[in-house]
Formats: structure tokens, C-alpha cells, sequence
């Protein structure tokens, strides 16, 4: 087996000998080569994860009709280094009558929570952290360490903005996470499996041309769950002025916002696992694994690229409206969906293929129609209750 | 003693000693925050034991779903956090009298069991536990019926504790 | 390799603690923490079981476990409310002084 085929295995095969020939113990040797591959690849998502500041700053800038940073280095490239000296330098600070250790490890657990899903992130098919047969959950576990890290932010600040913002935050996360578990398990009924390499391997079509309701709620789950706009109301700065995080300074400070960066990032990279076939284009992952990682951070960044479109063109909606549009639109049409989805699976589970991408396509434009039209109807009647007797005075005017 | 009995020993006295300060911290969000720790180590305890189904579920549920939900029940009772007075009642060594002998009663009965110092198979290859456990879940010879009396339940809870904390002004 | 008594003591322990805390906490909140701890020991005990039987593929340990899981959220989240039920009306959740059937 060769480096090129797989550098991974090669790679540690190499170092555990090296280290054997040291004299170690080879199930040391094992788990020392295990965390030296955490290390780097904590290292380069590290790296990666300067390098979306500057994207995401450049981007936004596009959006907004600006240039963006642009003095140090050549296109601005260097900005965010200099960023990160700055957060470093910045005093430390911690709060009076503030729950010392919990504020501390509070932004330890929300960067933990996302670099965590990368150990399932199937970078090529032979590169992975773990082959977890229960990968998708773990997704959702990962999470909840995350919705953890904002309630203990937010509560031992010791600031009243900050425990509104956490729990608002909270709120939000704990019943998006309906939809998108339930969107989940739409990848899960096409693949029968919930092991991520196995959920890409099964995508000979993209999962998004059976399934684009699937993959557009999963989406918005996914802002919601990262705290982007339009869900962004736990940092509103007119009324809160930054939410859960607002005690935070310097380095702490850094570290909730990188880890919302690379949250955001790992996501676009998930939605392309799960619903784009990941690191598959064509075949051309089967030429190198090298190449099978670029087709995977490319198609992430584009997943990314939509969640920033999404996050600087839309506006903050208020609280009520979120969770009422969550609980009573979201989450019933979730359920529907995925009834309607694994029904059509099994019905057309031995039809021609054409026949069934057109099915499966029917089925999810017929659902994402009759829901909207049903949400139409029921904020007509609701405009007319509250509006009605408002419009007869003006009509008799 | 090998690597998985120490891995085992650590883990158990991260997670007895969670446990401990969940049941003696006097600030209850410190509780609850020790109670989420304990169940970290539980859920490390059920992936030794190959149920990393169970192990993930352990996550979902009991951290991201009880935790949170014992924090807020912990917020909104906040007048009445009282760090200050007595944590516990004056039968405190009454409690721990019950308990001591709880574990010493069932230490003995198990240690009187045939099967107490049984060890482990290894897993067949390719066992797959969760598609398994997938089956026995849904299947009308294994466990169908338990499911659905358990989302009936869920449900049953969901409308109670909606009714129940209701403010009706 | 580790032995089921292992597992089983460490359920016994953990069982103890939540029992304890049953006992002796005042504040209704502590009360059912410690609900939660005597719930995952007796979780703990059904997957020991599972995975120390011989018929590993009867799965019945991990479905009562995940069984247990539904009943403890179903536990939580009435025993929650009924908590924030009392804390409006008597404005205390210290177990001891909602001692209105007593007399």
C-alpha cells in the first residue's frame, strides 16, 4: 500500500515504528500515534480556522458593498493574525461575584463541542478520525455540549444580558434540534446506516436531488443551531448588547468566536456530507485521497458560503417568532417529511431509478407545498383576527 | 492489571466522585453541573461496554435534554436557591446510615452470586449492535410493544407537564 | 479484561449516592437529581447485563435501557413542572414545607 493510496495508515504505520524501535510498548506506541494525529489535525483546523475570520470578514464585506480588510499584508491576509495578537494582548478579565471556574471552562466546551465532530468527519475514503457506527447522533451529542457551554456562559457571567442571551440561546438550540434530528434520519432511511463513510458511499445520487425539503430544513436547523442570523437574536446587539458572551474578553472572548466560525464551517462541511455525497465529485476521489480532502473542504466552503449569504442578507426575527415558526411549522412538517420520505422510499424501493428520483422529487415538492400553503391559510385568518376590525374602520373612512 | 482495568478504575471514581458532589454541593447549578459530569462518565462506562448506541444516547438525552432542563428548573426557582442555610434535612445521618447499608446489602447479596465474577466474551466480528438493537425494537417477537407504550408515556408526559406548569392567569 | 463484579459495585455505589441524595437534599430540584443518579445505575446494571450474557444478540438489556431513558425524561420533565408548579403557588421548593397534607 502506498503513501499516495493511503497516507494516513502509512504515515502512522511509519511513526509507531519508529517509536517501537525507541523501545516503546506497541499499544503506547498505538495511542501516543493516535493523539500526535489529533494534534495535527486540531492543528490544521486551527489554522483553517484563522483563515475563515479573514474569509468570512471579506465576504461580509462583499455583501455590504465595502472592501473589507485590506492594509495588512497582500489582500488583508495577515488581518487576522494581527487580530489574534490583539485578543491576546487584551487584559484578562473576569467579573466580580462571577463563577470562576465555570466562566472559564465555558468557552473551553463551546470550542471542544465543535472540534469534537470533526472525529467523524470523513475526510477522505480512507481518512477518518473514527468510523463510529452511530455517527449521526454523535452529531447531535456534540451539540449538546455546545447548548451546555452557552448556559454556563451565560449564567456564571454574572450579568443579567448575558443569562437572557443564554437563555434565549438555549431555547432555540434545545427545540431546533427537533428538525434537524428528524432531517437526520433522512439520509439514515436512503443508506440504512447512521456511519457517515457509509452514508457517503451510498450517494451515488446526492441526497439533495431525492431529498431538497430534507436538506433545506436541515439547513435552517443548522443556522439555528450555530446562532447565526436570522437566529441570531441571543447577541442582539440593539437589546442585549452581545448576548451570552458579553463578560468575555481577550483570548475567552476569541475562542467563542472562532468556535462559532469553524461551527459554521463544520456544518456547511456536514450539510455536504449528508445531503452533496461529501469528498465524492465523479470518481475523482477514488485518484487520490488528497484530492478526495479538496473536493470535501470545497464543497464545505460552499455550505459555508450559503450560511454567510443567508446570515448578511436576512433580518433578526424576535424570539416568539422563532420558536412559534420552529414548533408550529418546522417541526410538523420534519415529521411529515420523514413519514412521507421513508413511505416513498419503500414503495419505490424497486422502481427504475428515473422513477424514483421523480417520485421522491414529487413527494417533497408536494409536502413543502401543501405545508406552505396550510401556513398561508392559518396567518391569513390569524392577519384577519388581529387586523380585521382595523381594515373596516379604513374601508369606511 | 491491564489497560482496560485501569481505564475502568479512573472512570469510576471520575464518576463516584461526580455523583458525591451532585448529591453535597450546596449551589444546585454546581449540582447540576457535577450531576452532567456524572452522567459524561456513565455514558464513558456504557462505550467500554461496546453499547456506544447507548453511550450517545446517554449524551443526547441526559445532557443535552435533562441537564439543560434541570438548569432552567434550577433558574426559575432562583429566589429560592438559598446557597446559605442547610442543605440538608436533620435526618442527614439517618439518610446516609440507609444508604451504607443499601450498598453493603446489595454488595452481599451479588457477592453470593454465581455469575458476579463472570468475565466478558469478546464481540464476534462484525457484530453489529446497533442495527441489532434496531431490529429488537421494532420487531412484534422482541420489544415493539414496550417502544410504543414508551412514546405513549412520552407523550402522556408532555401534555401533563405542559398542563401542569401552565400559568393560568 | 474487566469483570462484571466491577460494574455491578459501581452501580451499587452510584445507587447509594442517588439514594443518599434522595434522603437527606431539602430542595425538591436535589431530590430528583438524585432520581436521575439511581436511574443511570440501574442503566449502568442492564447494559453490564447485556453485554456479560451469552446471548449477546438478545438485546433486551440495551432496550430497557433505552426504555429507562424515555421514562427518566418522562420523569424530569412532569417532576420539573410540578416543582415550578409549587414554587408559584407556595414559593418554596425546599421539600420539608410543602407540608400542607400533613397536620
Amino acid at each position: 500500500m502506498s503513501f499516495w493510496n493511503d497516507p494516513l495508515k502509512v504515515a502512522a504505520d511509519w511513526l509507531e515504528g519508529v517509536f517501537m524501535g525507541w523501545g516503546m510498548d506497541s499499544v503506547f506506541a498505538h495511542v501516543l500515534v493516535a493523539f500526535l494525529g489529533v494534534f495535527l489535525l486540531i492543528a490544521l483546523l486551527m489554522v483553517l480556522d484563522i483563515f475563515l475570520v479573514w474569509i468570512e470578514r471579506k465576504v461580509v464585506a462583499r455583501f455590504q458593498d465595502r472592501l473589507g480588510p485590506n492594509r495588512v499584508g497582500p489582500y488583508g491576509l495577515i488581518q487576522p493574525f494581527a487580530d489574534i495578537i490583539k485578543l491576546i494582548i487584551k487584559e484578562d478579565t473576569t467579573p466580580g461575584n462571577a463563577d470562576k471556574v465555570v466562566y472559564n471552562l465555558a468557552p473551553i466546551l463551546s470550542m471542544m463541542s465543535v472540534l469534537i465532530l470533526w472525529a467523524i468527519v470523513p475526510l477522505a475514503p480512507v481518512m477518518l478520525g473514527t468510523d463510529l457506527n452511530v455517527g449521526v447522533l454523535f452529531l447531535i451529542a456534540a451539540g449538546a455540549i455546545g447548548t451546555l457551554s452557552i448556559i454556563m456562559a451565560g449564567w456564571s457571567s454574572n450579568n443579567k444580558f448575558a443569562l437572557i442571551g443564554g437563555f434565549r440561546q438555549v431555547a432555540v438550540m434545545v427545540s431546533f434540534e427537533v428538525p434537524m434530528l428528524t432531517m437526520l434520519l433522512i439520509p439514515v432511511i436512503f443508506s440504512g446506516s447512521m456511519n457517515m463513510n457509509a452514508i457517503i458511499q451510498d450517494q451515488d445520487i446526492w441526497y439533495f436531488l431525492i431529498s431538497p425539503l430534507g436538506a433545506l430544513i436541515f439547513l435552517i436547523a443548522a443556522i439555528a443551531e450555530l446562532g447565526r442570523a436570522p437566529f441570531d437574536l441571543a447577541e442582539g446587539e440593539s437589546e442585549l448588547v452581545s448576548g451570552f458572551n458579553i463578560e468575555y474578553s481577550g483570548m475567552k472572548f476569541g475562542m467563542f468566536y472562532a468556535g462559532e466560525l469553524l461551527h459554521a464551517f463544520t456544518f456547511g462541511g456536514f450539510w455536504s456530507i449528508l445531503f452533496f455525497g461529501g469528498y465524492r465529485f465523479f470518481g475523482l476521489e477514488q485518484v487520490s485521497p488528497f484530492l478526495a480532502i479538496l473536493i470535501l473542504i470545497i464543497k464545505a466552503m460552499l455550505g459555508y458560503w450559503v450560511i454567510m449569504w443567508v446570515k448578511y442578507t436576512m433580518m433578526r426575527i424576535r424570539i416568539d417568532q422563532m420558536l412559534s415558526f420552529n414548533w408550529k411549522f418546522l417541526t410538523p412538517l420534519s415529521f411529515v417529511l420523514l413519514l412521507v420520505t421513508a413511505l416513498m422510499n419503500a414503495l419505490l424501493a424497486s422502481a427504475p431509478t428515473w422513477l424514483y428520483i421523480v417520485g421522491m422529487i414529487l413527494a417533497n415538492v408536494v409536502t413543502g407545498w401543501a405545508a406552505l400553503e396550510i401556513a398561508r391559510s392559518a396567518t391569513r385568518q390569524e392577519r384577519e383576527r388581529v387586523e380585521g376590525p382595523k381594515q373596516a374602520a379604513e374601508v369606511s373612512h | 492489571m491491564t489497560g482496560a482495568q485501569i481505564i475502568f478504575i479512573v472512570v469510576a471514581l471520575y464518576t463516584l466522585g461526580s455523583a458525591l458532589m451532585v448529591v453535597t454541593t450546596r449551589n444546585l447549578i454546581h449540582a447540576a453541573l457535577w450531576l452532567v459530569s456524572t452522567l459524561f462518565g456513565v455514558a464513558v462506562t456504557y462505550a467500554l461496554m461496546n453499547a456506544n448506541f447507548i453511550a450517545v444516547v446517554q449524551v443526547v438525552v441526559y445532557i443535552g435534554a435533562i441537564a439543560i432542563l434541570f438548569i432552567f428548573a434550577v433558574m426559575l426557582t432562583r429566589k429560592d436557591m438559598r446557597d446559605s442555610g442547610p442543605q440538608m434535612n436533620k435526618n442527614w445521618w439517618l439518610g446516609a446510615l440507609v444508604a451504607v447499608l443499601v450498598f453493603a446489602g446489595l454488595a452481599f447479596m451479588l457477592s453470593g452470586w454465581s455469575g458476579f465474577s463472570k468475565v466478558a466474551a469478546d464481540l464476534p466480528s462484525g457484530f453489529d449492535s446497533v442495527s441489532l438493537l434496531g431490529e429488537a425494537l421494532v420487531s412484534p417477537q422482541a420489544y415493539v410493544l414496550p417502544f410504543e407504550v414508551a412514546s405513549v408515556l412520552l407523550l402522556a408526559a408532555l401534555v401533563g407537564a405542559v398542563y401542569v406548569a401552565f400559568n393560568r392567569k | 479484561m474487566v469483570p462484571l463484579s466491577w460494574y455491578l459495585t459501581l452501580a451499587a455505589a452510584l445507587f447509594s449516592i442517588g439514594l443518599f441524595g434522595v434522603l437527606v437534599r431539602r430542595n425538591a430540584v436535589a431530590i430528583l437529581l438524585g432520581v436521575e443518579l439511581m436511574l443511570n445505575a440501574v442503566n449502568i446494571n442492564l447494559v453490564a447485563f447485556w453485554r456479560y450474557s451469552d446471548a449477546l444478540t438478545s438485546m433486551g438489556g440495551q432496550v430497557f435501557a433505552i426504555i429507562v431513558f424515555a421514562v427518566a425524561a418522562a420523569e424530569v420533565s412532569v417532576g420539573l413542572a410540578l416543582v415550578i408548579s409549587a414554587y408559584r403557588r407556595r414559593n418554596t421548593v425546599i421539600a420539608d414545607e410543602l407540608d400542607m397534607l400533613k397536620w
